[in-house]
């Protein structure tokens, strides 16, 4: 499986032209700021803006090329808007049953049981759509395209118009779903934190260019790119779970970076999980720290340093080759003589578990 | 009460006024769906043609009509030489002029319903695998029904109250083309005053049930309200 897209669109002032091979497994996040030409791409994928010239070429089917056009319908493709846009004349279950029922039955990879489950709408099913909230409209809107057992499914920024509520109950669900699902899945956001908690890839988008790409690891921590210079810059460790502490409540996981304690969490044994860790909790020390209360504490070895602003800088750390993101005020950096290919230790305050 | 000729002339409108919807709401929804959609740059012109019945005196209308079903023009040329009667004053050419004269009642609740259902409902379908075709009747048509229903309604209606054009080209053959409206009119020139009243009243009596059943099944939709 594989997305290949040469694309050329002009609309007014805003130009794209992209050149890219989407990877055929898991989840690609296209991130960028706004007018960045995210949905622009989508919509071109999805056959839905005919202005859009160029190659579109998917699983080895031409969807585009040229004079060529696939129309929509014929795209073996599923589409989450942005607005849930559910058929407000149709019951819930109507319209999660709507693409279900144009798919031929050999054609079905998922049941629309399967669907209901997985985005938790089995009581939602009788209610009249305009009675459902955003967040319950969404996760119907996901499960309506799942049912058309889609091989590829595009999602643009599904979360962006909901409340804090509803998008920390639905992102488990696209998560679990990432690893539950064969199909690739292209994930248009702006929200630095949807995207690493979900992504496996990365393309990362500025004024209807293709700035950057690739696995979410190294993009994410990648200091010349705008994801490490966010407030929000995080990195990301894959991390199985190998133990819990009956004593004192923990549970310990081990990664490549090393073994992290964690408040005790309802993880089974072997289960693969992705730690986030927050730059700005990441602190820096020369000696290996005895009394300190903080518990995650590994070698590294400083990669690159980087001002961010005025007062901060952000330090790229190695820690047994995989890529960490400390976030140091420029005095400390200073103070301690930081440099690139001392060997220090990093301290990480605390860890998010998905 | 009612005489016979008075039962015919009503059935008459009736049928004329069923048949012109049926055909109004088939020929209608295309053409509304095009204006609809269609990004022409003189689509105005079009427009301002279909709305010109809504202006022009029936007088009018009728007048260039009599001349265009004429056996001397192509239009009456034609429909004479393939059916073997003349359009004017006979029950088709009735249907032909209510249709054209109706026109601008239907396209305009149509055209501005298909407006109001938007990209994104057909958008959606499209990604769940629904044709064109598909699209249209099962997102648009039960999208768009307040359209349909008031395009149908004022179409009706209108044909029902016809009178000016069904004169001209329609003339006063009973079982033919004497429809209820010149019917009255007839009453009142040779003063029955009595017989005018009932089919008066009975005019007015189905406009208002028909009306009143339109808004009694949807209290929400846009029915009427231009």
């Amino acid at each position: 499986m594989s997305l290949e897209l040469k694309l050329k669109l002009a609309h007014g002032n805003f130009e794209l032209d992209i050149d890219q091979v989407f990877a055929s497994q898991g989840v690609t996040a296209i991130y960028g700021p706004s007018g960045s030409g995210k949905t622009s791409v989508l919509r071109a994928i999805a056959g839905l803006d005919k202005s859009a010239s160029g190659l579109i070429k998917f699983n080895n089917r031409i969807w585009q090329n040229g004079s060529e056009f696939i129309a929509t319908h014929q795209r073996a493709l599923a589409y989450v808007f942005q607005e849930p846009s559910l058929f407000e004349h149709m019951s819930v279950r109507a319209n999660v049953e709507y693409g279900f029922n144009r798919v031929p039955p050999k054609q079905r990879i998922i049941s629309s049981d399967e669907a209901i489950q997985a985005l938790g709408i089995c009581g939602l099913l009788d209610r009249d759509t305009q009675t459902l909230s955003g967040g319950e409209k969404q996760r119907v809107a996901i499960a309506r395209a799942l049912c058309s057992s889609p091989d590829l499914l595009l999602m643009d920024e599904p979360l962006s118009a909901l409340d804090k509520r509803s998008k920390t109950e639905i992102l488990p669900m696209l998560v679990a779903l990432r690893d539950k699902l064969s199909m690739p899945i292209i994930y248009v956001s702006h929200s630095l934190n949807e995207v690493a908690r979900l992504a496996d890839h990365l393309v990362l988008m500025e004024q209807g260019r293709v700035i950057a790409s690739g696995d979410i690891q190294s993009m994410l921590t990648q200091l010349d790119l705008s994801l490490a210079k966010d407030v929000d810059a995080e990195s990301l460790v894959d991390a199985i779970v190998v133990a819990h502490d009956e004593q004192f409540e923990l549970t310990y996981l081990d990664s490549s970076v090393g073994r992290f304690s964690v408040l005790r969490r309802p993880l089974a044994v072997g289960e693969k999980v992705r730690l986030l860790i927050a730059a700005r909790d990441v602190s820096i020390t020369r000696q290996q720290q005895q009394d300190t209360s903080i518990l995650n504490i590994f070698p590294a070895i400083i990669e690159q340093i980087e001002s961010v602003g005025t007062a901060q800088v952000t330090v790229r750390l190695k820690a047994n080759n995989l890529p960490i993101l400390a976030r140091l005020t420029r005095k400390s950096a200073a103070l301690m003589n930081l440099a690139v290919g001392d060997s220090v230790y990093l301290q990480a305050k605390s860890v998010a578990i998905l | 009460m009612f005489s016979e000729s008075d039962i015919t002339a009503l059935l008459l409108t009736l049928k004329l006024a069923g048949i012109s919807t049926l055909v109004l709401i088939l020929f209608g929804t295309p053409l509304a769906w095009w204006l609809a959609k269609s990004a022409w740059r003189f689509k105005f012109l079009l427009e301002a043609l279909l709305a010109l019945p809504l202006v022009l005196p029936p007088t009018v209308l009728g007048f260039y009509l009599l001349v265009a079903f004429s056996p001397q023009s192509s239009i009456g040329h034609a429909f004479e030489s393939i059916v073997g009667q003349p359009l004017a004053f006979s029950f088709t050419g009735l249907v032909v002029g209510s249709v054209i004269y109706s026109l601008p009642f239907v396209i305009q609740p149509l055209q501005n319903a298909f407006i109001a259902v938007g990209r994104r409902p057909l958008e959606v379908a499209a990604t769940l695998r629904a044709s064109p075709s598909d699209r249209f009747f099962s997102v648009v048509v039960p999208l768009a029904k307040p359209g349909f229903l008031s395009a149908a309604v004022l179409g009706f209606a209108h044909t029902l109250g016809e009178f000016g054009v069904v004169l001209m080209i329609g003339g006063n053959i009973p079982g033919e083309t004497q429809v209820a409206s010149i019917a009255i009119y007839e009453h009142v020139e040779s003063m029955q005053l009595a017989s005018a009243h009932w089919l008066s009243a009975a005019l007015l009596l189905i406009s208002f049930c028909l009306l009143v059943l339109v808004y009694a099944a949807n209290p929400k939709a846009r029915v009427l309200r231009l």
